[in-house]
């Protein structure tokens, strides 16, 4: 018992930096209707740019979080032209396509940049783990989910309590309908996909501050790991998000301690399949969009 | 032929079958990233028939092949209700399901000495049936354009035929392709099937090629990678998705100075074709054209 609720902790302290993930295709999914492959490469761009000047400059953390989260940010600006606002309305599955090319572009970029396989990335804490009785708690876990929880608090700030994020709200559940009040749909596509960009960033940042080291993996695990997490909880919620990130960070802890590194991933992908087949909606997906639909009633 | 233009010709030709296999499924509306595992599927089964159970090539490329279409109708029938994005993660989790399991998929048999058989992670080496055979590269390149030809012949006749009107119309509108009365579940499962069975036959055919196998090959780069052929080429004809393979394998090799960039200029090129061309360079508006221009030359030589 003691294991279990052990895993449940690092599970959620692991998932936050999915739900993170997740929260950046949920709005992007939202707003466009589209999906975004590059996000994950996007993100790895920063990453490895921050990386650059930890080895070169010896940058501080806190540089190197900057420099992370501007070069994400800057990627997504420019993927968002590329791919989404250039290519027309209805063609879904050309800007897939178009930022799966760009992922190719922005791997290849990370690659000139650092050729090696493995990097160190800083420390987010030199701090001890924390004990809780029979329980600890490594502190650069405890790091990455008190920010994670800021950071949903402010999307969700942003989002229901601003003008810019009842357009975004607007626009994704109508998009002609916000055309018609006046909405300019392509600078709010343009201005979320920045937002989700910086979030993805220091996602990103925190995710590889407490592995401390970046490969070139990294795009293809944070754009997948996303996903996934947004796939479990349902799309287009921020909620849903949250809550698909947190399950799938228990369900690998959980599984990497009872049935072996092998099965991890291997049932993350089976309650997937799972989840999709039986409830395609994912797995809180319509008790929450009723209450999504509810709450932009009231604004 | 030099051998290493041989290889790369075999290789655009084994791929080919699975870009078409994506393109068969985009037809009817659907983009799955999960066809690498009928291909994976395929590769070991075939493999494992040759070079365990001594059965002949064209044996275990139709057993290979079976195999991967059954697998692919059960996933159809699975992800019957699923649309868009959820059918296309579904059929993700499924194939990378698949690889994971082929990590964990221990079966060897002692042959003169040695064990043979997929090892998990380690993979499966030593699959010699084009070498204990006598085939050459070049033979065996020339089996594999064979089959493609056969292959995309098969696609002209049965686009020009009912059912290919039926796969596009299941594309284009589900709920209208029922109110023709026609049995939209079968149509969605048979395309599976079909799809399946094609990247069956490009994986049996990569698995004596390579003659070495390991789950990592098998991973969503692939899957992403026949989806992105079929659409960079043009979804108006099946020779979109050759065209997508020999863009792109052929632009990497042809490339080779430019090393380390290539895949920048590459992916740049890409993504502003997909601006002018969002359905392809073939699309259906320009194949229309090209069949109408021909059909005017043609009318106008006699």
């Amino acid at each position: 018992m003691t294991d279990f609720i052990q895993n449940c902790i690092d599970g959620v302290m692991i998932g936050s930096g999915y739900a993170l993930l997740a929260i950046g295709f949920t709005v992007v999914f939202g707003v466009l209707r589209r999906l975004n492959l590059a996000y994950g490469p996007s993100i790895m761009l920063g990453a490895f740019v921050g990386a650059l000047l930890y080895i070169q400059f010896q940058a501080q953390l806190f540089t190197v979080a900057i420099a992370t989260v501007i070069v994400a940010t800057l990627t997504g600006m420019y993927v968002e032209r590329l791919c989404f606002w250039a290519i027309r309305r209805g063609a879904a599955l050309a800007s897939m396509v178009s930022s799966f090319a760009i992922w190719m572009q922005l791997e290849e970029m990370a690659v000139i940049i650092l050729p090696e396989r493995t990097y160190p990335f800083p420390a987010l804490t030199d701090l001890a783990p924390i004990h809780i009785g029979p329980y600890f708690l490594r502190s650069e876990h405890l790091t990455m989910f008190v920010v994670a929880v800021l950071l949903v608090i402010v999307v969700h700030t942003v989002l229901y309590r601003t003008r810019f994020g009842l357009a975004v709200r607007a626009v994704s559940e109508n998009p002609d309908a916000a055309r018609y009040m006046g909405i300019n749909i392509d600078a709010v596509m343009f201005w979320a996909f920045a937002m989700v960009s910086a979030i993805g960033g220091i996602a990103g940042f925190l995710i590889l501050a407490t592995d401390q080291q970046v490969t070139p993996y990294f795009g293809l695990w944070a754009t997948f790991k996303g996903l996934i997490a947004m796939m479990l909880g349902g799309m287009g919620s921020l909620p849903g998000a949250i809550l698909g990130g947190l399950i799938l960070g228990i369900v690998e802890t959980q599984s990497l301690w009872y049935l072996g590194n092998d099965y991890r991933d291997l049932s993350a992908y089976f309650l997937l399949f799972l989840v999709l087949i039986i409830r395609p909606g994912g797995i809180f997906g319509h008790a929450l969009s009723e209450r999504e639909r509810a709450a932009l009633r009231r604004v | 032929m030099d051998e290493y233009v041989v290889s790369v010709i075999s290789n655009m030709g084994m791929i080919s079958f699975l870009a078409l296999s994506a393109y068969l499924l985009l037809l009817t509306g659907e983009i799955s990233f999960g066809q690498q595992a009928y291909f994976a599927i395929s590769a070991y089964l075939s493999a494992m028939a040759t070079a365990m159970w001594g059965w002949p090539l064209w044996a275990g490329l139709l057993l290979g092949a079976a195999a991967a279409a059954f697998a692919a109708g059960l996933i159809g029938v699975l992800t019957l209700r699923l649309r868009g994005l959820y059918f296309s993660i579904a059929t993700l989790a499924f194939a990378e399901m698949v690889r994971l399991l082929f990590v964990n998929f221990h079966y060897q048999v002692m042959i003169d000495g040695e064990p043979v058989g997929p090892d998990g992670a380690e993979g499966f080496r030593d699959i010699r049936w084009i070498f204990e055979h006598n085939v050459s590269a070049f033979e065996y390149m020339a089996i594999i354009l064979a089959v493609l030809t056969v292959v995309v012949t098969l696609f002209f006749i049965a686009e020009r035929s009912r059912l290919g009107s039926i796969f596009r119309m299941l594309g284009e509108d589900p709920l209208l392709t029922e109110l023709q009365g026609l049995n939209v579940i079968r149509y969605k499962v048979l395309a599976s099937c079909l799809s399946g069975f094609i990247a069956g036959i490009g994986g049996a055919f990569y698995a004596h090629f390579a003659t070495y196998l390991e789950p990592q090959i098998f991973n969503v780069m692939l899957g992403v990678h026949g989806l992105v052929y079929g659409l960079i080429g043009g979804l108006g004809t099946a020779l979109g998705p050759l065209i997508g393979v020999a863009l792109d394998i052929g632009f990497l090799e042809a490339v080779r100075a430019i090393q380390g960039y290539r895949m920048i200029v590459f992916g740049g090129l890409v993504a502003v074709l997909l601006i002018f061309m969002p359905r392809g360079i073939l699309d259906e508006e320009r194949v229309h054209w090209l069949r109408m221009t021909w059909r005017r030359w043609r009318n106008a030589a006699r």
